[in-house]
């Protein structure tokens, strides 16, 4: 079960629109998949980030994964709790666990991203 | 159980004020007084205080705790766990080796520069290849100095375009890393349903932007890429070069010369073929091979005969196209010497046998394991082969990590697990030829009664190990607060915060 | 085969369980055209003969010398201890701890090897080990311009010429750019690097500067202005590689309280063998800011499912078997048993001890140059110095040759070891420490008054006006 409300990438971000900016973060299944997350490291706030462009990188024990920006815009905020706790990622991904706030620069990008539906298919399979 | 020491205090906390000395005779008073205050020390360093007798049980009680060749079977796929035979100890540590300082001028050093230019022109006749240099320090070092010859030799022909160097998804990860620090990008090869190399994907990656492939052969899942030769004609054809990873050389000795067979370099792990040992993580050496159009590229300095008979090291400058130094002074020598040792302790008909036996025993063993694992990949094997516990995992929840961890209680060295990634549940066992029937048979039925006990008691295999020193540890709390010193304690057996 | 266990009846059963007739129908999926051409390699050498003719050739190596050569590689006093744990199978033959259950103990002494090099340099990190000096000068470097996203690197002409060879090639390979930062010509700073240079070539705003490399003691024994390279470095937003020697560090300021941001050098003094080149150690240590871009393993403090303290490899995703192409180095294979030889040399000598060899070093290195300088050789520099200098001899090759012959290794002509300074011409780069006996001081000093004495003969036979002036 993936929260209806967000919008999903293919490599397993999600973002949350709210007004003209949107929080970004990793889906459970992907947290899954890493296992215990152990770093999580975050871009500078004021950075522009492309879309599929990379922002940062999360760790786990023993695998490691880059972190896609779903949407393009400028970094707004940080989820410092990460630094001290990156477990929260896996124990809650959409809430506690998220990542950064990021000014949206181009609001139609959100349209093409994938929507629950589609994200649980994308993951069924996998 | 060959591993059941108990734990020790760490040197800090054995230290106390007062103990030890009667090493090192006192210096004069006043030694130091022509050193500028500004540049001396402010803070002694605290580095603890202990009894002669204190070091040596603290040392050889945690050499308990470790499991080793020398303390039993350790079949550690891609590792090459062989015995590491005594006289070559003993060799290396002759005084007229281990006491020659590198800078000696070449006359104080003709016994080692002797041994080591024996060695270069063994290793290039085992290898197929023109000349070698044995500088690099590993295995990964012999990698990037192999690349950066490729490098040099594109950019000598002014073929600045090659930026690119195709890998296997089954390959060593030193392997992607290697293209990084060498400065090309990686390009990741699919594997075919047999284990070789997807020829098709790679016959599509190939092309004028290619400026090496880096091979295995035999692979990281221990089989030969049989298509060998249409991979090097297709590279080369392309104008790129054909590197390879000789990690596995020690199960094709007299069967495959890389350098005849059209590989233009390749590394040599002296830790892995000629039996140098491991040492709890290193030293190795990594010599490398190449063929004469690689030669102007060489690391200096080379070892090369002198005009009075004699040998000595190449002058600075002197070749004008080496690739420079990889490392300082000349080689890993107390390394090297005891993989001379090896080899000449072989010879020629002896070194075919360590291939032939290691591949037998791998191949025995992949047969006996097959009665309760799957082996992916049904065909000979050479020197190691990988199993599957995806069944077995299917049928009780128990992984392959588990299995790992059982085996411990049963007396043996896991194998390599989860690796290459592109096999499920993957254990990757290598016998080695120096392991008796007797152990092979005694690690197959101890594997083979694991799978039964997954089924019969898996609370038993997911909680094991049971019989060694510590228990499965905290792996996510060590990366997530790292302790990476000791900076004193906040109570017993308390790891302190920070 | 010597050391393989199978009879021919072994073979014969795992033959027929495997269900073929013989071994070479394991090797029919090599192709026929790609078969091996027969080794040509000397028959098996039975273990006797064999041990001959290593001792052979060990004699063959002149290691009787009275011998002042250092430059990198120093001769020290290895407590037997040392040795003794090294032949400890457990030891040697174990691999990398990637089963931390029944590796223990080479874990612990890996946190132990790294507890106290961070000791020693008053660093936060250090890593697990590298291959030698030479390539963790290098893999220091590289860490700075991944630290600081630059791509330019001054490293000091007083560091190492093959540490600076060896961080040239890898700077290459990453596409890097590594300028020189000269030493000071004249004067009484003579040798020392020139750190008004240093400020020059800090300054250009299109080429910023990821890393300063400096070594203390320089390659010419000199002790330099740390502190400053530091400020200078930072004030430049780069990062300060200090290149360090770890007996001098018992009694010189270390790395951490000059505000090195990354502490490289040789760990060979401590206990190594000089084993002509290798293996060494090579230390890599840094900050807590820099512990990602460390390459190499790194060992923890960690608990087991019982809340028992234990030891485990961490950090482990910045390291090419996780992070392929993306990894901080392709180092694998690394030096384990080399940073145990350096710790139970630390916990045999102790912190007293420790500070004994280098004192007694420098009190030897005292009376070195007091006696080379009597018979003629003064030292070139005037810059504080630890236990290595530079004295100046007249056709230093031609006389460091004759004196091979009468049984002194005196040092290294500076023209060998950096042909690029004209200055150091007529030099010879020599060393004490605390194995220095004063016979060999008096046995060089001898050796050279008559040479040096020849050297006038001849001279004034030649030019008999000049011949005499000194």
């Amino acid at each position: 079960m993936v929260p209806a409300e967000l919008r999903y990438t293919k490599d397993h971000e999600w973002i949350r629109v709210e007004g003209d900016e949107a929080v970004v973060g990793i889906t459970q299944y992907a947290a899954d998949q890493l296992g215990d997350i152990v770093f999580v490291e975050l871009p500078d706030t004021g950075r522009s980030l492309e879309q599929h462009a990379t922002f940062g990188v999360v760790e786990s024990v023993k695998a490691v994964s880059d972190l896609f920006a779903p949407i393009a815009g400028e970094v707004t905020a940080t989820n410092d709790e990460l630094g001290g706790t990156p477990e929260v990622v896996n124990s809650d991904p959409y809430g506690a666990g998220w990542m950064l706030r990021v000014r949206l620069a181009n609001p139609d990008e959100v349209d093409g991203l994938l929507d629950a539906a589609a994200y649980e298919q994308l993951t069924a399979g996998g | 159980m060959r591993v059941a020491g108990d734990l020790q205090p760490t040197l800090f906390e054995l230290g106390r004020e007062g103990r030890g000395g009667g090493k090192i005779p006192h210096p004069p008073a006043g030694a130091l007084d022509r050193i500028p205050a500004a540049a001396q020390r402010a803070t002694p360093p605290g580095l603890p205080e202990l009894s002669e007798p204190e070091v040596v049980r603290h040392y050889v009680n945690l050499s308990h705790l470790n499991y080793a060749v020398d303390t039993g079977f350790y079949p550690l796929g891609s590792c090459t766990m062989k015995f590491n035979p005594k006289l070559n100890e003993w060799a290396a540590r002759l005084p007229g080796f281990a006491g020659l300082h590198p800078m000696a001028p070449d006359a104080v050093a003709q016994g080692t520069l002797e041994l080591l230019f024996e060695l270069e022109q063994m290793l290039a006749e085992i290898s197929g290849m023109d000349a070698v240099t044995l500088q690099p320090a590993a295995g990964a070092h012999g990698e990037l100095t192999g690349i950066m010859m490729i490098r040099a030799y594109h950019r000598s022909r002014g073929d600045t375009e090659r930026q690119e160097v195709l890998v296997p998804d089954s390959s060593h990860g030193t392997n992607p890393a290697t293209a990084s620090m060498a400065g090309f990008r990686t390009i990741t090869i699919p594997s075919a349903p047999d284990g070789g190399v997807d020829i098709d994907a790679f016959k599509a990656a190939l092309g004028p932007q290619t400026a090496a492939i880096m091979i295995t052969n035999p692979s990281t899942l221990g089989l030969f890429e049989r298509r060998i030769g249409e991979l090097l004609e297709a590279t080369h054809e392309a104008g790129a070069l054909a590197y390879m990873d000789g990690a596995n050389l020690n199960a094709i000795l007299g069967r495959f010369k890389p350098g005849e067979a059209g590989f233009d370099v390749m590394h040599i792990n002296t830790h892995k073929t000629f039996s140098t040992p491991h040492g709890g993580g290193g030293p190795g050496a990594g010599p490398v091979g190449v063929k004469a159009h690689l030669v102007p590229y060489l690391p200096s300095p080379r070892v090369v005969r002198a005009d009075d008979g004699g040998y000595r090291l190449e002058a600075p400058g002197e070749r004008p196209e080496s690739i420079g130094r990889m490392r300082s002074f000349v080689a890993s020598s107390a390394v090297l010497v005891r993989a001379y040792a090896y080899i000449r302790a072989h010879g020629a008909s002896g070194l075919r046998e360590v291939s032939d036996d290691a591949v037998l025993a791998a191949n025995y063993l992949k047969h006996r394991v097959g009665e309760a694992y799957e082996i992916p990949f049904d065909r000979p094997c050479k020197h190691e082969f990988v199993a599957s516990g995806a069944k077995l995992k299917g049928e009780t929840g128990i992984r392959t990590l588990d299995v790992a961890k059982r085996l411990i209680d049963k007396g043996f060295h896991p194998p390599t697990i989860y690796f290459p990634l592109t096999v499920e549940e993957g254990m990757l066992i290598e016998p080695t030829e120096t392991e008796s029937l007797e152990t092979l048979d005694a690690f197959a039925d101890a594997l083979i009664e694991i799978a039964h006990e997954a089924h019969d008691d898996p609370q038993l295999v997911k909680d094991a190990p049971h019989s060694a020193p510590v228990r499965r540890l905290d792996e996510a709390t060590a990366a997530r607060q790292p302790n990476l010193r000791w900076r004193g304690m906040t109570g017993s057996q308390t790891p302190c915060p920070d | 085969m010597p050391y393989g266990p199978h009879t021919a009846d072994d073979r014969a059963r795992m033959l027929e369980a495997v269900g073929i007739p013989s071994v070479d129908a394991l090797f029919e999926d090599i192709p026929e055209a790609l078969r091996a051409s027969p080794l040509r390699l000397d028959d098996p050498e039975p273990e006797l003969n064999l041990a001959a003719r290593l001792q052979r050739l060990a004699g063959r190596n002149r290691v009787d010398l009275a011998s002042f050569l250092g430059a990198g590689a120093y001769r020290h006093w290895s407590p037997p201890t040392v040795d003794q744990m090294l032949l400890r199978g457990e030891w040697y033959t174990a691999y990398t701890p990637y089963q931390p259950e029944v590796s223990q103990g080479t874990l612990q002494s890996i946190y132990e090897y790294q507890s106290l090099l961070a000791e020693l340099t008053a660093m936060d990190v250090v890593s697990a080990s590298h291959y030698d000096g030479g390539a963790a000068t290098a893999e220091a470097a590289l860490m700075t311009c991944r630290a600081t996203r630059r791509t330019r690197l001054l490293v000091s002409r007083g560091v190492h010429p093959h540490y600076r060879q060896t961080l040239r090639t890898y700077a290459d390979g990453a596409g890097l750019d590594a300028d020189d930062i000269p030493l000071v010509q004249d004067g009484p700073l003579a040798g020392t690097t020139d750190l008004e240079a240093l400020e020059r070539l800090l300054a250009d705003p299109d080429r910023p500067v990821a890393g300063v490399v400096v070594a203390q003691p320089s390659i010419l024994g000199l002790l330099e202005d740390m502190p400053e390279v530091g400020r200078l470095a930072h004030a430049a937003g780069a990062l300060f590689v200090s290149v360090i020697e770890p007996v001098s560090l018992a009694v010189l300021a270390p790395p951490g309280e000059y505000a090195a941001d990354i502490a490289a050098g040789e760990g060979q003094p401590l206990g190594i063998p000089l084993n002509f080149g290798g293996p060494y150690l090579g230390i890599v240590a840094c900050t807590d800011a820099l512990v990602r871009q460390i390459p190499g393993r790194l060992v923890g403090l960690t608990t087991d499912l019982d809340g028992q303290r234990a030891f485990v490899m961490t950090l482990r995703a910045r390291e090419q078997d996780i992070r392929r192409e993306k990894a901080a180095s392709n180092i694998c294979t690394n030096q384990a048993l080399l940073a145990l030889a350096a710790s139970v040399y630390l916990a045999t000598v102790g912190p007293h001890g420790l500070r004994d060899v280098a004192a007694l070093g420098a009190a030897r290195a005292s009376e070195l140059e007091a006696a080379l300088a009597a018979v003629g050789a003064p030292r070139i520099h005037e810059a504080p110095y630890l236990n290595e200098l530079v004295i100046r001899v007249p056709d230093a090759r031609a006389v460091h040759a004759r004196l091979l012959d009468r049984g002194v290794l005196a040092g290294i002509p500076t023209a060998d070891l950096l042909p690029d300074e004209p200055s150091l011409a007529d030099g010879l780069l020599v060393c004490a420490t605390e194995v220095t006996t004063a016979e060999e001081i008096e046995r060089f000093a001898d050796a050279l008054r008559d040479e040096l004495r020849a050297g006038d003969t001849s001279a004034s036979r030649t030019e008999p006006v000049a011949g005499g002036v000194r």
